[in-house]
């Protein structure tokens, strides 16, 4: 049971409603989260044939800004060298309403948490950054940002909203009822889409591999009747945290504190390409030395797909062997509803890296017979 | 032939020295949809409350533990193939494996159909 002894259990404002709805309820980053409706695998075939709701208030959302400046003539590029201080990638870069993966590095080049860094759409909005951060670890990620840029900008939380994401091939033709401006978005765009009287944040980005949307919605009202309306469509129905994991997986998608953690860097994470080449060139990130180095002398270890060849799933923590040899560990793994099989990731030694390598995963004592595979396991569908 | 239940949600089916075991149908929707079961083999021996089976959802593994001490007779090798049987009929054809009771007095540790009822109406 959950231990609520010392310290109480946050709710998302959309609690009553997961209630409503018939959620299972468990303790996930210090909140009350759903963790299925009717089930993970019905849930999860769902959304990537019609359109699923998932809250996602527990997570970090938050505006980043200048204290002098906003707005004026350069102010984009003043925020993003803030930022940059932080992160290896290249913000300055961004166009108005583009977001761009990335990581928030400790002066080690260790991965503090993976975040989706915008640019703030719009006239008037330059000097602000719209950053979403892991829910688990957002207390620390804002007393870091904070810490190494609290003199010249401003962090102001934005966890006290709802946070929703529209997923599934539906989700354009179901949102578009209700935003019709977000059609025009394109994959890692964000707007300000006017609805009635009120301007609200809607970017098309998610966790699922699937085309859809993410809407940061006030807690009021007006925030609670979008989300009904929403529910109250015939291809939508609310998803909780169990088909989330899933879907992640199947799309090869990392999950913090599983997949990556500050014993790896980005490079060994397979997502080197949140570095860009500039940034590369000025190697002015946290851990531009050890970072460079994974680049330039490959890792040492490598994150991989993983295909379990039999019907046993290999969950997180399974040892990976090769002739009885440890040669890695499954980060996360579990059942994938869309393939119909088992599906993992991990990391492995470099050199055994390659798709088609022949493994044994230890689980339960037994070697299970894998294989080095690439991710992701099911095509992403993006509007790009 | 009289069936027994668990606190662990199990179900044994006891005929003569031999009991077959499984989940309950409480536990099969507890867990969702099943994607893989591991049964014990013919030969296999338990102590009452080891692991003995493991049975995995979409989410998560959990064990299933021996409600009573035995030998394995049989597993139920047609789950290896259909593990959604344990959804479709957890009492029927999603048995687990059987087992030659050691000692049948651990019988009287397990609750009845009706007092297992009343147990999980207050989970």
């Amino acid at each position: 049971m959950v231990d609520t002894a010392n310290k109480t259990l946050r709710r998302t404002p959309l609690h009553d409603i997961h209630v409503a709805h018939g959620g299972k309820l468990v303790q996930f980053a210090g909140y009350e989260m759903p963790v299925q409706f009717e089930g993970v695998k019905p849930e999860h075939l769902w959304t990537r044939e019609n359109a699923g709701l998932f809250d996602v208030s527990h997570m970090g959302p938050c505006f980043l800004f200048l204290k002098e400046g906003l707005g004026q003539p350069g102010a984009h590029e003043k925020i993003s060298a803030l930022i940059e201080r932080l992160v290896p990638s290249n913000i300055a870069i961004l166009k108005p309403g583009q977001g761009r993966l990335s990581v928030l590095l400790d002066a080690e080049g260790g991965i503090l948490d993976d975040l989706i860094i915008t640019r703030m759409p719009g006239e008037g909005l330059d000097g602000m950054l719209y950053i979403v951060v892991n829910g688990a670890v957002k207390a620390e990620d804002w007393a870091h940002i904070e810490l190494e840029l609290g003199d010249e900008a401003m962090l102001q939380r934005a966890d006290d909203r709802m946070l929703v994401a529209l997923q599934g091939p539906k989700a354009e033709s179901v949102l578009i009822q209700h935003f019709p401006e977000a059609a025009d978005l394109k994959f890692m765009r964000c707007a300000y889409i006017q609805k009635d009287d009120e301007k609200f944040m809607v970017s098309r980005s998610g966790y699922t591999g699937e085309d859809g949307f993410e809407l940061l919605l006030p807690n009021n009202e007006k925030g609670l009747t979008i989300v009904e309306a929403l529910l109250a469509d015939a291809r939508v129905k609310p998803i909780g945290l169990g088909a989330r994991d899933s879907l992640r997986l199947e799309a090869g998608l990392c999950l913090y504190g599983h997949d990556m953690d500050t014993t790896r860097d980005p490079v060994e994470a397979d997502l080197g390409w949140v570095i860009q080449k500039s940034r590369r060139e000025r190697a002015d990130f946290p851990g531009a030395e050890r970072i460079l180095k994974a680049f330039s002398d490959g890792p040492a270890e490598k994150r991989v797909g993983i295909q379990p060849l039999e019907r046993a799933p290999a969950r997180e923590g399974t040892e990976i062997q090769i002739d009885g040899v440890k040669i890695g560990i499954v980060t996360s793994g579990g059942f994938g509803p869309s393939v119909d099989r088992p599906i993992a990731m991990g990391y492995v030694r470099a050199d055994l890296a390659v798709p088609g390598t022949n493994i044994d995963l230890m689980v339960r004592g037994k070697a299970r017979p894998a294989e080095i595979c690439d991710l992701p396991f099911v095509q992403p569908n993006y509007k790009r | 032939m009289s069936t027994y239940f668990s606190e662990d949600h199990e179900w044994i089916a006891v005929d003569g020295d031999i009991g077959t075991i499984g989940i309950t149908k409480y536990a099969a929707e507890q867990l969702g949809d099943v994607v893989f079961v591991e049964v014990p083999e013919a030969g296999a021996s338990f102590g009452k409350g080891d692991d003995m089976a493991v049975v995995e959802s979409v989410k998560a593994a959990s064990d299933v533990y021996a409600p009573v001490s035995g030998d394995v007779t049989a597993g139920n090798g047609d789950l290896a193939d259909a593990p959604e049987t344990v959804n479709e009929d957890p009492e029927g054809k999603g048995w687990f494996c059987k087992l030659n009771l050691s000692d049948k007095s651990e019988l009287d540790g397990l609750m009845n159909a009706d007092a297992y009822k009343t147990f999980c109406e207050g989970l």
